[in-house]
């Protein structure tokens, strides 16, 4: 066996975190006092990450590391959004971990961990390494939500989400071990030759597909795989919820693309009808369970099973009968929604961010009562933010409504684009009451919003590109096409 | 894009901007920051649009999309726009008439606490009338349709503490949806056969469309195309019997009633009809549905002009009755002449709004024409420009109105489709009516005996009109008035330039451009007739300059007719006011269904809101109460707490149940698939 050298062109970027990760360790390690410091250093990763990615996209699909890892436009276009949300959940949480003494560089250190574990994800070409990205997220986010030792309810989210992450993985484990026997292989596109030349053991198969759709579902969240996300989002930090929230999800997007479609693409028909029994079931009870939440953490959670639910729709729609000429349509669409829920995510938690405090956490609805009041321009961008949730046009959460149920419709599930429809219109009732409530209601509580102007500009231009890019989606489907074009 | 795509562009945007900064940030920017800004807007598109002008005289049109919104099914949505010598004499006449009315504003609105608003309103709807007319497709136009729309709802309820504007914003809101229902089934029918927005590609395929049927019906589908069309059109330009809303938005300033509801937003309908006319050519069926409604609404709503005695109403039936002599010149073909007269009556209908709203001024917010009379000697410029309105609305030789009415009653005397008849007694009669009406308002205001001053019982607001504008009197026009003694001014001149500069084309305008608008080949290309309605053509045979068709107009029915208008008007108004009593009294019949408008607000109020109510009443008790409030809301509220009580029972914290849930989810899925495959 000779040993050749792999290139590590095409991961530069994830050595560059690893390389920093080092450096934010050592500095934090011996300097004193250095919280600042790791905060600059983090974000200065992230940017560094961008850069290398950016400067390495070549518009090819690169295989390295003996095949086990691939660098492609949509690895490289969602590695970016990770970037970047992973730098805006930054941003947004600097005063809330200040103000609770939860600000550390290990916190730091996780996050960047976390970030690498979603980079591995999302250039995984190869059982091992898809497993290992996720396992590196899951542990740094296990410890990011406990990470608050003195709350009871942390704590206790950090260990559900411990004990059911364990679970879930060992479901896709499972499930990995039985595609190996199936196909005699471990990497992504084997496996799909396989399943093409030999066509495999179909009981084997349909095992081995039943649980990583499990696992997979976990990680995204979707019903019945759900029970982790109102707890966890609701016990752990803010700070923490909205990075689980947010950048995760396009990472298990990837993986659900890497794993399905790279790797299953053969076996479209079956899980495509798994994933649509999870989506209908996610979609349901997402909206209406939203509706009984009066804390807000646990209404974005369960709007966030309906969302993944949403963008699932559109992975089930790319195959019709074995006409695969739907499919760039539909997986692009769902990139796009994965992409704008991010978004929206990341400027309702900020908006719960900047009316947080010291020693006071806003996370109810009688928190945003009379916003308008207090400051009627983040009650404003919350409004963008809820309207666009609700999938009220030209916001960009229509737009991804829209190009999803497209994709549905163009499939020929009439039926489910008119469930799915019927459902968001169940769910804008919970969105426009966080309207009403900021808006018609009196204030609760006088206390004036201080928040650095930072984030002030952040969110804001966080809540404009909302409504900016549900008048101009050009541009973001491009991208979406472009991933799709090039990668498959 | 190149540089005429940007000036393209900079025309509608400009107004826009005006609008924002004006909107958003009128606090900050002041009053005088907020006129400026949007007068600025409003100048630039109209420098703009003059430059456009010039650009579509050098035979440069142009017809493509700027930004491709979304695509869907093979439908494209986009934002494109149609340059042509029919889209640039909106503009033109859109930008010039919102310039004067922008100005104009300062004047009326001077002491109006919604300042800002105002002028961010008047600027957002520039915007949007602009994009209305430059669209290439029907989504733009109805985006620009509706917009246009929900301005005009704003601006009819600006004065929203008075109950009248809120129920009369709620009217106009109202019908016009009936209108835009029509509207968009047939923007549906042709999104559906033509599979296409693009104007340039549904009249393409419209050939292809007329040979087909709507399905399961039989009917043509052209027809059914251009009447749902035509019924949004009725709702915008107010044709009978969806005119109802039009005499009722006078409840809003002045200034949009002479910009919306009279220039430009009314005859967005009129407009869309001619840029339809490859369609409408093709359907017989529906131009004589046209060609009626058009006629019935152009001599019938001149009677109930007879019978307002305020000011802003006489105008507004005036406008309605000028709708409907478009409609007509639609009806038999005569696009151009719609369009044309559509260009005069902008002019100088937007003169006598105007001129209204100053009298209004110099009466202190008294609208009541009982109250007024020989104001000439104190208003000299409102006077002289109302007096050269008021003829050019009449069609007095060598004025505007004269050559684009004169040209629609000679094309419906040449028409021979069905309706052309009944059509053409309308438009005849109809030019007396005009005639009378018009005088009788000119001289009940203008001369006579001076009848300020007496009639006011409240005079505790007279000697100074700082009540109007304030909201706390609920704009009551009641309160409003001259004191005794007190004598009525001329208005500032930010009030009288404008009455100048639009009198200036009321009265050239026509005979400068009758010509080459209706002759020459200014709409060559852009409006169509089929070779079966000639009417235009037949017309230009007969048509020898416009000094030798002002001559021959002397010696013509119409002219006889419209000056025995005006005597019979001075002979009852200033001779014998005891005629127009004495009248009354005898056909009293006559006058009670003229003052009751024939009843439509009855009706309407009766069959179609006490129809709503009933409907709603029973919708209420049987299915709101017992099966949405009974069964659905407390149901579903039930359901949802069920569903929530299950939520939480397995939501119950227990590791356990969570895990079991997982399990069951692999379970079902693995028995689900294994029994499929």
């Amino acid at each position: 066996m000779n040993f050749v050298i792999p290139d590590f062109y095409p991961a530069a970027a994830e050595l560059f975190v690893v390389a920093m990760s080092f450096v934010v360790l050592m500095t934090g390690t011996f300097l004193q006092n250095s919280r600042s410091l790791s905060y600059y250093l983090t974000q200065f990763t992230l940017l560094g990450a961008a850069v290398v990615t950016v400067y390495t996209m070549d518009g090819q699909v690169t295989l390295t590391f003996t095949n086990m890892y691939v660098d492609d436009l949509m690895g490289d276009f969602l590695k970016l959004m990770v970037y970047l949300s992973v730098a805006v959940v930054l941003l947004y949480s600097r005063s809330y971990i200040g103000d609770r003494r939860i600000e550390s560089t290990e916190y730091y250190m996780l996050v960047i961990y976390a970030t690498l574990g979603m980079m591995v994800m999302i250039a995984a070409n190869h059982f091992l390494t898809l497993y290992l990205g996720l396992e590196l997220l899951s542990l740094s986010l296990y410890a990011l939500v406990a990470t608050q030792r003195d709350s009871a309810r942390a704590t206790e989210a950090a260990m559900k989400y411990f004990v059911l992450g364990a679970l879930a993985s060992g479901l896709l484990l499972y499930g990995m071990s039985m595609l190996y026997g199936a196909t005699g292989s471990l990497e992504l596109s084997r496996i799909a030759q396989a399943i093409y030349h030999q066509g495999g053991d179909k009981t084997v198969l349909m095992f081995g597909l039943v649980f990583v759709v499990a696992g997979l579902a976990f990680k995204l969240g979707v019903v019945p795989f759900h029970m982790w996300i109102p707890d966890v989002y609701q016990g752990a930090p803010t700070s923490v919820t909205l990075l689980i929230a947010s950048a995760p999800k396009l990472a298990a997007f990837g993986m659900a693309m890497r794993l399905l479609v790279n790797g299953l693409f053969e076996l479209a028909d079956q899980w495509q009808s798994m994933l649509m029994f999870l989506a209908v079931l996610s979609i349901a009870l997402g909206n209406i369970a939203a509706i009984a939440q009066p804390n807000l953490k646990r209404m974005l959670g369960y709007s966030g099973i309906s969302h993944m639910g949403f963008m699932l729709l559109g992975l089930v729609s790319g195959v019709v009968e074995g006409d695969r000429h739907f499919a760039l349509n539909a997986y692009s669409s769902a990139m796009f929604y994965v992409f704008s829920y991010v978004l929206m995510t990341l400027a309702a938690f900020g908006v719960l961010l900047v009316l947080s405090r010291a020693g006071f956490d806003a996370e109810t609805l009688e928190d945003l009562k009379g916003l308008n009041k207090r400051s009627s321009w983040f009650a404003g961008m919350m409004a963008i933010v809820m309207f666009s949730m609700a999938g009220i046009p030209f916001f960009i959460g229509f737009y991804a409504k829209f190009s999803v149920l497209l994709a549905v419709v163009a499939s020929g599930y009439k039926w489910l684009a008119v469930f799915a429809v019927m459902m968001s219109l169940i769910g804008a009732f919970y969105y426009l009451r966080v309207v009403k409530v900021m808006f018609f209601d009196e204030p609760q509580d006088s206390s004036p919003i201080a928040t650095p102007a930072t984030m002030r500009v952040a969110l804001s231009l966080n809540a404009l590109a909302i409504a900016a890019l549900g008048l101009l989606p050009g541009w973001v489907m491009w991208i979406c096409d472009q991933s799709m074009l090039q990668s498959f | 894009m190149t540089e005429m795509q940007k000036l393209y562009l900079l025309v509608p945007l400009a107004p826009l901007f005006g609008a924002i900064v004006a909107g958003l940030f009128g606090k900050i920017v002041g009053r005088r920051g907020a006129h400026i800004v949007t007068i600025l807007g409003v100048a630039t598109a109209f420098v703009g649009s003059v430059f456009v002008f010039q650009d579509v005289q050098a035979g440069n049109t142009f017809n493509g999309t700027l930004y491709t919104w979304a695509t869907s099914g093979g439908i494209t949505f986009e934002v494109g726009f149609l340059i042509d010598s029919l889209t640039v004499m909106m503009m033109l006449v859109v930008t010039f008439v919102s310039l004067m009315v922008h100005l104009y504003t300062i004047g009326y609105m001077s002491e109006d606490p919604g300042y800002q608003r105002f002028f961010s309103y008047i600027s957002l709807f520039t915007f949007s009338m602009l994009m209305l007319v430059m669209s290439n497709n029907f989504l733009q136009l109805f985006f620009g349709w509706e917009a246009v729309g929900l301005v005009s709802y704003l601006l009819i309820g600006f004065w929203y503490t008075r109950p009248t504007a809120i129920f009369a914003n709620m009217k106009a809101f109202l019908v016009n949806r009936v209108g835009d229902f029509g509207f968009l089934l047939g923007i549906g029918l042709i999104a559906a056969f033509a599979n296409t927005l693009n104007y340039a590609e549904v009249f393409a395929k419209a050939p292809a469309l007329a040979a087909m049927t709507v399905p399961e019906t039989g009917w043509p589908l052209i027809t059914a195309i251009c009447i749902g069309l035509f019924i949004g059109a009725m709702g915008k330009s107010a044709q009978v019997p969806l005119h109802v809303w039009l005499p009722d938005s006078m409840e809003g300033p002045t200034p949009i009633s002479a910009l919306i509801h009279a220039a430009t937003m009314v005859t967005a309908g009129i407009f869309m009809v001619a840029r339809m006319s490859p369609l409408f050519e093709l359907s017989e069926a529906a131009l004589s549905f046209v060609l009626v409604i058009g006629a019935t609404t152009a001599l019938f709503m001149g009677f109930l002009g007879i019978v307002q005695n305020d000011i802003k109403r006489v105008v507004a039936y005036s406008t309605l009755s000028q709708l409907g002599y478009m409609t007509v010149a639609l009806g038999v073909s005569a696009y151009s002449a719609a369009v044309f007269h559509l260009m005069t009556h902008a002019f100088f209908k937007a003169l006598l709004f105007l001129g209204a709203g100053s009298v209004i001024i110099g009466m202190h917010h008294d609208q009541d024409m009982r109250n007024m009379g020989g104001l000439w000697k104190y208003m000299p410029i409102t006077w002289i420009t109302s007096l050269l309105g008021s003829l050019a609305l009449i069609g007095f030789p060598f004025l505007s109105g004269f050559y684009s009415k004169d040209s629609i009653i000679e094309a419906v005397q040449l028409s021979h489709i069905p309706g052309a008849g009944y059509a053409y007694f309308c438009v005849i009669a109809g030019v007396f009516v005009t005639a009378f009406y018009s005088f009788r308002m000119y001289f009940l205001v203008f001369h006579g005996e001076e009848r300020f001053g007496k009639a006011v019982e409240h005079d505790a607001h007279g000697d100074h009109s700082a009540a109007h504008g304030d909201d706390e009197h609920g704009h009551d026009e009641h309160h409003h008035g001259l004191a005794p003694g007190q004598k009525p001014h001329e208005s500032p001149w930010v009030v009288t330039v404008p009455l100048v500069l639009l009198a200036i084309p009321s009265v050239l305008i026509g005979f400068f451009t009758i010509e080459p608008m209706l002759f020459g080949d200014f709409f060559k290309g852009v409006i169509h007739f089929s070779d079966s309605h000639p009417v235009m053509a037949e017309l230009g045979h007969e048509f020898h300059g416009a000094v030798g068709m002002a001559i021959h107009g002397m010696t013509t029915l119409p002219f006889i007719l419209a000056m025995s208008g005006v005597a019979v008007a001075w002979l009852f108004y200033m001779k014998m006011p005891a005629i127009p009593a004495a009248i009354m009294k005898t056909f009293k019949p006559i006058h009670t269904l003229l003052e009751n408008k024939y009843y439509f607000d009855k009706f309407n109020e009766i069959f179609f809101a006490g129809g709503a109510r009933l409907l709603g009443r029973g919708l209420w008790k049987v299915g709101d109460q017992t099966l949405i409030d009974g069964m659905a809301v407390n149901g579903s509220a039930k359901l949802v707490g069920v569903i929530a009580q299950l939520t939480r029972l397995f939501q119950s914290g227990h590791i356990y149940q969570y895990a079991f849930s997982m399990i069951v989810g692999v379970f079902v899925l693995l028995t689900f698939w294994f029994n499929r495959a």
